[in-house]
């Protein structure tokens, strides 16, 4: 049986490959590693339990904005294209090609013709048209199972015109605008593909019934508890190895740590950074390690004194020591940033020259630009732990000490969460800590969202309230081509304007580590943070 | 005839008994109504006071200013704050805690699948708390100034101290990790095909034996709540202890136990069956109130425990500014808690009749 299944797999391969003609996705390979795996039965069987630190808010990733609620969803639904495992590429999968009109304001998806949502609807335009449409048009039955926040995030509203099954599976996207990165959001969760009928079922309880076309089929969920998924033996491609997938909550990191040293959980997501190095010394446990894409950063506010003068900005990027503060709060799970976007991402300019830590260069340029005895600053320090900082409050004091050096007093403020956002946004702040976690792998994600002149509009994403023509020219320039090459170009040229404006102190992008037992094989970290369970089996 | 006027003279007294026991009932149920209403009020009055906006916080650091708006009305944030006061009161008298803002789901379905798993860890704790407690406290007292009523005082004394992370995570090290004896946390083997109906997991595995005759889920489910009720029930075990032993001591100094001694009275019928009898009126109190904080106070122990408990889902609601979430949590944890006092007190009552008539 399995076997007739990965023959029909690689049947379908060949054909997408032969059909897709159109785009440039890394098919062959995808096709490779399908014959590859589909030499071994062996790799079937096993349940596989994943330890993680929170419970998943829903089930329906249109609705939800956070990392847990991903990690159940991503395994239950496909979407029309997906992010190549382990990568920020995108490949094709419920759309197997698709064309693109000479103005790149219509695209035309060709849609695999066999796949089958869980409860039996068949997936087709339709599909496509209501899950996406239930975000696009107010007037949608399901629209108020919103709010769809991250169709808002995205701006889909202000990209998307109109949406239309031209044939059972042909569906034609219709923009308002040229968006490169459209593709790219297609790509992530809150795109995925939904049972019309399983809605029309459960409306408002959808998110905890969730049904998709996906590897795996949603069994039960025990709030705060676990999530057991089972594999979806109709899968339209070839069946995921594992017979059932269960997500178990541990809150506490070191109680989840010792659950994987006594084999009670098989994959752990989230450990302490201090126990990062015990782990990897452990023979008994992998860790697999990968930069995190996101980025950490102290925004200097240029619309206020003295930090509308470059020469002070430059000042606190030789006066900031990034080395320790590494050392002082990520440990192993961290490294230095120079650049606004993480390492990981396409047109990440290697050739920057990051500013060395000089505390005497910082002052000769603070005498300069008429501050040579130093002057007082707020600085702002973020209450919460996230992945770019796991504790923004430890960061500021280093970074108060490293600033005293130079003369510049710093005082520390810090908000509830909610109103610190709300600071920053409005630009209350003369230099603030906060960070961004990138969503669909595109550069523009980063360096238009954080740095451009419309995104420095109060409530701001810009929240250096930076406004340099030359740098939104050029990330303006990137949104509305298709040319990877170009962009890329173009991207780079933007960071070299970034580094010499010095509107942030960039200071750091986590490392994502995932201890595991050294038995499961073939688990890739995602880029994009998903935790993508299909391709992992269990060698035991 | 004597004993039969006597038989008589009893029942008499307990038919007025179960009169003043009746009034007394009705007296303290009528309390608990103004009782909830402030309470109500007051965990309207907490949130509406507490700082940050709930829109802003639900949404990140992604917000756009259509987005927030919308979730403002939705909330009804946008309403005058003593509207929003009587929509509050009108759905809390209906048990209508609304939805989570969070999840979309009914904030009733979520307590129900979830304080259960508290109310059980909290019941097991105290079982273990009190019965230990109650020996220990006795011991120590009937053997004061030995070396057993200085050794239990200073272990109740570090027991009161110990952070409970700290125990629970040494707990587990050694029981689980070390002698691999205890799993490390959960209700249950999640590798089981387990479907909880009232979602009291020892109840509910239970059933299964005598329905399908098979323990292991029984088995599982008690082996998994020994560590988190013995981290949980440490603090309150050496608080009985000490109020079990300062009670006693108070207690056998009284004539009446001179007199039943001195009668010649067997020593541990004298502790037992009169003594201790009268010391449990201070303990019974003690345990109620100590029954009362595990029901909101298991946060840490449900999260080390990975315990899917009320505690943890509160003080994540409350970090959300998930609104409906944190007034129907701390509603029901407020009533569940006046609820013990009252049976706190009719304990009491049946134990000391003179309590009626005050």
């Amino acid at each position: 049986m399995k076997k007739a299944l990965n023959v029909l797999l690689v049947f379908l391969l060949a054909f997408a490959v032969f059909a897709g003609g159109q785009q440039e996705a890394d098919q062959g390979a995808a096709a490779e590693e399908a014959t590859e795996e589909s030499a071994e039965d062996s790799k079937y069987g096993g349940v596989l339990v994943f330890g993680r630190g929170g419970d998943s808010v829903g089930l329906d990733p249109a609705r939800e904005t956070d990392g847990e609620s991903f990690y159940g969803s991503t395994q239950i639904f496909d979407n029309l294209v997906e992010f190549k495992n382990g990568t920020t590429e995108i490949q094709p999968a419920l759309a197997k090609s698709w064309d693109i009109s000479d103005d790149s304001l219509t695209f035309t998806f060709h849609l695999v013709e066999d796949a089958t949502f869980h409860d039996g609807t068949p997936f087709n335009a339709e599909a496509v048209v209501f899950s996406l449409g239930r975000q696009l048009w107010e007037d949608h039955p399901y629209y108020d199972l919103g709010p769809w926040k991250y169709w808002g995030y995205m701006d889909m509203s202000n990209i998307v015109k109109d949406i239309v099954a031209v044939d059972e599976y042909t569906v034609r996207f219709e923009l308002q605008k040229v968006e490169a990165p459209f593709l790219a959001n297609l790509a992530m969760d809150f795109a995925a593909m939904v049972s019309p009928a399983a809605v029309e079922k459960y409306g408002s309880d959808f998110p905890s019934n969730p049904v998709g076309t996906g590897p795996f089929k949603f069994v039960s969920w025990k709030k705060d508890d676990h999530i057991v998924l089972e594999r979806n033996e109709d899968y339209w491609r070839r069946p995921a190895y594992l017979d059932r997938l269960i997500l178990k909550v541990i809150p506490d990191a070191t109680a989840r740590y010792l659950a994987l040293q006594k084999g009670e959980i098989d994959v752990m997501d989230f450990p302490s950074p201090e126990d990062i190095a015990d782990m990897k010394a452990d023979p008994d446990i992998k860790v697999i390690q990968q930069p995190g894409l996101n980025v950490g950063y102290l925004a200097m506010n240029c619309e206020k004194e003295p930090f509308d003068d470059v020469r002070v900005r430059k000042a606190f990027n030789y006066a900031i020591n990034k080395e320790e503060i590494i050392a002082g709060v990520f440990g192993d799970a961290g490294t230095t940033a120079k650049n606004p976007i993480p390492p990981t991402m396409w047109s990440y300019n290697e050739d920057i020259d990051p500013y060395p830590y000089n505390p005497e260069k910082a002052k000769e340029l603070l005498a300069e630009a008429g501050y040579a005895d130093g002057f007082k600053t707020d600085l702002w320090a973020m209450p919460v732990a996230r992945p770019y900082f796991p504790d923004g409050r430890k960061v500021a004091e280093i970074m108060q000490a490293q600033l005293k050096e130079i003369g510049v007093e710093a005082e520390i403020v810090s908000y509830e969460w909610g109103t610190y956002l709300e600071g920053t946004d409005n630009g209350k702040h003369q230099t603030a800590l906060l960070g961004w976690t990138g969503d669909n792998g595109d550069p523009d994600n980063f360096l238009f969202v954080l740095l451009s002149i419309p995104a420095a509009e109060v409530p701001a994403g810009n929240i250096a309230f930076w406004k340099d023509k030359e740098f939104n020219d050029l990330v303006v320039e990137a949104k509305s081509t298709f040319d990877r090459d170009k962009r890329t170009e173009l991207y780079k040229e933007a960071q070299e304007v970034f580094h010499e404006e010095a509107p942030w102190v960039p200071v750091a992008h986590s490392v994502v580590s995932e201890p595991m037992q050294p038995y499961v094989m073939n688990f890739k970290l995602s880029p994009v943070g998903k935790r993508v369970f299909y391709s992992v089996w269990l060698d035991k | 005839m004597g004993n039969r006027g006597h038989a008589v003279s009893v029942s008499f007294v307990q038919r007025d008994n179960g009169l003043q026991m009746l009034k007394y009932l009705l007296k303290r149920l009528s309390l608990l109504i103004p009782t909830l209403i402030g309470v109500a009020t007051l965990v309207f009055a907490m949130v509406a006071l507490s700082p940050g906006d709930p829109a802003r916080v639900m949404l990140g650091e992604r917000a756009t200013k259509a987005q927030l708006e919308k979730i403002r009305a939705e909330m009804g944030l946008d309403r005058p704050l003593i509207e929003q006061y009587g929509i509050y009161m009108k759905n809390m008298v209906q048990l209508d805690f609304g939805e989570s803002i969070k999840t979309g789901r009914k904030v009733m379905d979520e307590i129900k699948e979830l304080y259960p798993a508290t109310i059980e860890l909290a019941f097991f704790a105290m079982l273990f708390a009190t019965i230990v407690g109650i020996i220990i406290g006795v011991l120590s007292a009937t053997r004061r100034n030995t070396w057993i009523d200085y050794t239990s005082m200073v272990g109740a004394l570090v027991g009161v101290s110990l952070p409970v992370f700290w125990l629970a995570l040494v707990l587990i090290m050694i029981f689980s990790v070390g002698f691999d004896l205890l799993p490390t946390g959960g209700r249950i083997n999640i590798r089981y095909y387990f479907e909880p109906m009232t979602n009291f997991y020892v109840i509910d595995s239970i059933i299964y034996l005598f329905r399908e005759g098979d323990p292991k889920f029984l088995t599982s489910v008690l082996r998994h709540i020994i560590l988190p009720a013995i981290a949980l029930g440490t603090i309150p075990l050496a608080i009985i202890a000490r109020v079990t032993r300062s009670s006693m001591l108070e207690v056998l100094k009284q004539d009446y136990i001179k007199t039943a001694r001195s009668a010649g009275i067997l020593e541990n019928r004298v502790v037992y069956r009169y003594a201790l009898k009268n010391a449990l009126l201070p303990v019974i109190t003690i345990i109620g109130i100590q029954f009362g904080l595990l029901l909101s106070g298991a946060i840490l122990t449900e999260t080390i425990f990975a315990w899917p408990g009320i505690g943890k889902w509160l003080y994540k609601a409350i970090e959300a500014r998930d609104y409906p979430a944190v007034q129907g949590g701390v509603m029901v944890i407020a009533t569940t808690f006046v609820l013990i006092n009252l049976v706190v007190d009719i304990l009491y009552s049946l134990v000391n009749p003179k309590i009626r008539l005050q």
